[in-house]
């Protein structure tokens, strides 16, 4: 099947199984690897992407339900090579680690910014709940999420 | 200066851009994929293997234990777990037979055309059954392994004692659950084999690929990709998986990746030792420990791996950071026919640190006594004396961490608003139940210490190796099999390396974790990065600034030199850049590059025929208080928060240090409350994300750390371990929490809400 979408702002279109995961069209077809696989199961959140400003685990999506729609992934969030400011703060905050669950955590953080310019570390909180760290025990990660809201706003 | 500070994590930008490549990134041209199968009984004889005769085999590539080229079996302690079953299976999960095709649906399909017909025994699946010994699977008496450390006489300290109390508990299996599955490739050459991958111990893999394909050093070429979390579940494992890949990839000539599945890993893999801890203590009216016994029993599970070290560091710490002059510790391992056991974060003390510490609560409530007055009435403190008769002599932060951890979470204010909600809510029980929300709060404490490095004699025998090569730049790098797995290794050894020699932290290169290049420097585990091969590559940085200064002095005719912010200076001057004088180096030398070796502190002995003396270099400390809100209609425990304050010497890079007590915090209080799984016929029922439950952030309590900096004057900078001493602390203080909170004494974690109802039936009995 003919499959169109945006991904990060480029235009893409390939000709893949409808039902393969849109996990697999990222990683395998565009080799865009940013996004994780953790548990195929939509658990652990490792694998969510932006698909038209709600974020999904791109692990239980067929590539057939995004044909048409502008997807986001952690590739998408620096430009030219200097981190935005939410990749900024995880770096200076301590929020990644292992860094595995890192871009599903930065992803889900960007759509929560997007929605809530100025969250309560509750709301953070609750946005990243389906997203699993085992490694910050999620002080940092929220550490470093509202010092990116800070930043954004000034 | 760079340590101390928070500087940016030296692979940060990569992981931060999603540019990190781990091992399930790598595309390799030609590359199969592997696929392992596993036995579905937990004991039994391998009947016959049927190969469906309708199906295509010629694409795939089959692989048993007939194709190992050297020994069958993984290169660990002992070597009695086969890479591959020949006749006789001994746990559920346990490898048969390796499959490689062209893609995963492929290989899973060709799973599916697999017979495999077992004649089946009756297994033994728990602690019990092991020790009932009806059934014998290991030696004579299903006992893996047994220590005894004693000291003074037993029988006189409880003659001594006013009361004797005694407690048993149990603690559960837990899985290390790194986001990363476990993954591998094998990559074949011409009479050579590499394997990269995810993995804590790329000299591990090592030796188990030498083994297997009877390869010599040179041939086997391990090297570590980015790494997504460890715990301990990716430092024995990995042997075992890239020794599949590679004789799949031996086999078929072609490359061959493994990447397991979060279900296949759930079930398959090392989990943390499961144990029934019993302790005897004598007791003085006004508190003092006069005596103890205790008897410790972990599951090993169905082969050796790394149980009688899991099993010693459990034996070690089994009193807790406690004095007392007459102890006898037993300690064994029995066998079961379950998944092997292994390495996870805190390796025997979590298991052993949940039993103390409750413990100590029965006695402070049996006794009466605040349960902070009894922990400071026995604490050990610098110059006392531990179980296996080590005298503390250096590094002491009981008092400190116990205080900071008292006064930051204000425990006594805390426990008195907990008092009075508590009877409140029990007074507007009274008066109108139906509009009362029927809870509790409590606050508990728990007190705990952690030997950094390997036990006893592990690091006098390991000499672990550590090394620095100047650049063709001019630059140092260090040169070590330390891996990042998240814990910041690489930045802290940078850091190092830059105040040892004087030059900016983001001038120091760190290279790949490959043993092509770099020497062995042990395995990354049992809080050992920082303090032991840190301390190596501290002495590499001072041997390379020190052959530096020497070719400067004749240079410049001087030998009054420093090195200070990449700038080597002579009264005040600045004669040269490091970089130039080290150019200069290589350009007369050839090379620069320096190789060094750990060794104890002189005065650190240890011994493993009486199992006694200097059981750990030094140890680090730490004290949590947690506090807990329990719904008594639900039973469920919701962890508020935990302050914890814990001391790791100088803490080389603050907020990585606080990033590894978070986590470990959160880990622990996994362990305490949420995460167990559940078992039929050996094997794990909910091994999935759905249904083995790990924390999520909104189980995650506040947590307040404070760190505690005790120098230690053999680490490097004063540094001492912190990897897994928060690992221990978390599940005691919960316990102590609820026990405070609603009276039920919980001797068996995870606080399910069904534990905690059974528990709520018995009190305690309170002596006069």
């Amino acid at each position: 099947m003919k499959i169109q979408f945006q991904v990060n702002g480029t235009p893409r279109e390939l000709d893949t199984p409808p039902m393969k995961r849109v996990l697999d069209v990222l990683r395998e077809d565009l080799r865009l690897t940013g996004t994780k696989e953790g548990c195929g199961e939509g658990e652990c959140g490792a694998c969510s992407i932006i698909v038209d400003g709600e974020v999904i685990n791109s692990c239980l999506v067929p590539v057939c339900q995004v044909n048409g729609s502008r997807i986001l992934t952690v590739e998408g969030l620096a430009r030219d090579g200097r981190l935005d400011p939410l990749q900024q703060a995880f770096l200076e905050c301590g929020g990644a680690q292992c860094g595995i669950c890192t871009p599903g955590m930065l992803i889900a953080a960007r759509a929560l910014l997007d929605v809530n310019a100025h969250p309560s570390r509750d709301e953070i909180k609750e946005a990243i709940a389906g997203n699993l760290c085992r490694c910050t025990g999620y002080v940092k990660i929220i550490d470093a999420i509202e010092q990116a809201a800070k930043t954004r706003l000034r | 200066m760079a340590v101390g500070q928070n500087v940016l994590r030296k692979e940060g930008y990569e992981k931060l851009t999603g540019a990190a490549r781990y091992i399930a990134d790598y595309a390799i041209e030609g590359m199969l994929c592997g696929k392992t199968i596993r036995s579905t009984i937990a004991r039994g004889r391998i009947k016959s293997i049927q190969f469906d005769s309708g199906y295509d085999w010629s694409r795939i590539v089959v692989a048993d234990y007939r194709d190992i080229p050297g020994a069958n079996y993984v290169a660990l302690i002992e070597t009695d777990q086969p890479l591959l079953a020949e006749s006789e299976v001994r746990h559920a999960e346990e490898p048969v037979l390796l499959i490689a095709a062209e893609s995963k649906h492929e290989a899973e399909e060709a799973a599916r055309h697999i017979h495999i017909e077992y004649e089946e025994s009756n297994p033994v699946l728990t602690i019990e059954e092991s020790l009932r010994a009806d059934e014998i699977i290991f030696g004579s008496d299903n006992v893996m392994k047994r220590y005894l450390i004693g000291r003074g006489d037993v029988d006189e300290g409880f003659a001594q004692a006013d009361f004797i109390i005694e407690g048993e508990y149990r603690v559960p299996h837990q899985e290390q659950l790194y986001i990363e599955p476990q993954g591998v490739i094998a990559i074949p050459g011409d009479g050579e084999m590499t394997v990269m991958g995810s993995m804590q111990c790329p000299y591990y893999v090592h030796k188990a690929l030498k083994q297997l394909l009877n390869l010599d050093d040179e041939r086997a070429v391990v090297i570590q990709t980015t790494t997504g979390g460890g715990f301990g579940g990716k430092e024995e494992y990995p042997s075992m998986i890239a020794s599949h890949a590679a004789l799949l990839a031996h086999k078929a000539r072609r490359p061959v990746k493994i990447i397991y599945d979060r279900a296949e890993d759930i079930a398959a893999t090392t989990k943390r030792h499961p144990g029934i801890i019993r302790h005897r203590t004598g007791v003085t009216r006004d508190g003092r420990l006069t005596a103890s016994e205790i008897d410790i029993v972990l599951d090993g599970g169905a082969y050796v791996t790394l149980t009688p070290v899991v099993l010693s560091r459990g034996a070690i710490h089994a009193l807790g950071p406690y004095r007392c002059p007459n102890v006898r510790v037993t300690a064994r391992a029995v066998a079961t026919n379950t998944p092997p056991n292994g390495a996870f974060r805190g390796f025997g003390a979590p298991q052993v640190a949940f039993a103390y510490e409750m413990q100590m609560e029965k006695i402070a409530a049996t006794l009466q006594i605040d349960p902070l007055e009894l922990r400071r009435i026995n604490m050990l403190r610098e110059g006392d004396i531990t179980a296996t008769g080590q005298q503390l002599a250096w590094s002491v932060g009981s008092e400190d961490v116990l205080n900071a951890a008292v006064e930051s979470s204000n425990f006594f204010e805390k426990r008195r608003s907990a008092r009075e909600f508590n009877q409140a809510i029990e007074e507007s029980l009274k008066q109108s139940p139906a509009q009362t929300e029927n809870k509790r709060r409590g606050v508990g404490l728990s007190f705990f210490f952690h030997g950094a490095g390997f036990t006893g004699s592990g690091e006098a025998k390991m000499k672990a190796q550590a090394g620095i090569e100047v650049t063709a730049e001019g630059r140092a790098r260090i040169l070590s099999a330390s891996t990042e797995i998240g814990q910041g290794t690489r930045t802290i050894f940078c850091q190092i390396v830059a105040d040892e020699i004087g030059v900016d932290f983001n001038d120091v290169e760190i290279e790949e974790p490959d043993t092509s290049r770099v020497p062995d420097s042990g395995p990354t585990v049992a809080s050992r990065t920082t303090m032991v091969v840190g301390r190596v590559v501290q002495l590499a940085a001072r041997e390379v600034k020190e052959k530096l200064l020497c070719f400067a002095a004749e240079r410049f005719g001087t030998s009054d030199i420093k090195i200070i912010e990449g700038w080597l200076i002579a009264d005040e001057k600045r004669l040269a850049r490091f970089e130039e004088t080290a150019r200069d180096y290589l350009a007369q030398h050839g090379e620069l590059r320096v190789y060094a070796r750990y060794a104890h502190p002189p005065t650190v002995e240890w011994d493993d025929e009486t199992y006694s003396g200097d059981a750990y270099p030094v140890y680090s400390w730490g004290a949590d208080v947690a506090e807990v809100e329990v719904d008594m209609d639900t039973y469920e425990v919701t962890v508020v928060k935990i302050t914890t304050a814990q001391d790791i010497g100088r803490a080389i890079h603050p907020l990585l240090a606080a990033g590894q007590i978070e986590g470990g915090t959160l880990q622990a209080v996994g362990y305490g409350l949420l995460e167990e799984l559940v078992w039929n016929r050996g094997r794990i029922v909910n091994n999935r994300l759905t249904n083995y439950i790990i924390p999520t952030s909104l189980d995650a309590p506040e947590m307040e750390t404070v760190i505690v900096e005790k120098e230690y004057p053999h680490g490097p900078f004063g540094a001492k371990g912190v990897g897994e001493l928060p690992m221990d602390g978390a599940a005691p203080a919960i316990a102590a929490a609820v026990f405070n909170a609603t009276g039920a004494f919980v001797n068996e974690i995870p606080i399910t809400p069904e534990r905690l109802q059974r528990a709520l039936e018995v009190r305690i009995v309170v002596i006069d």
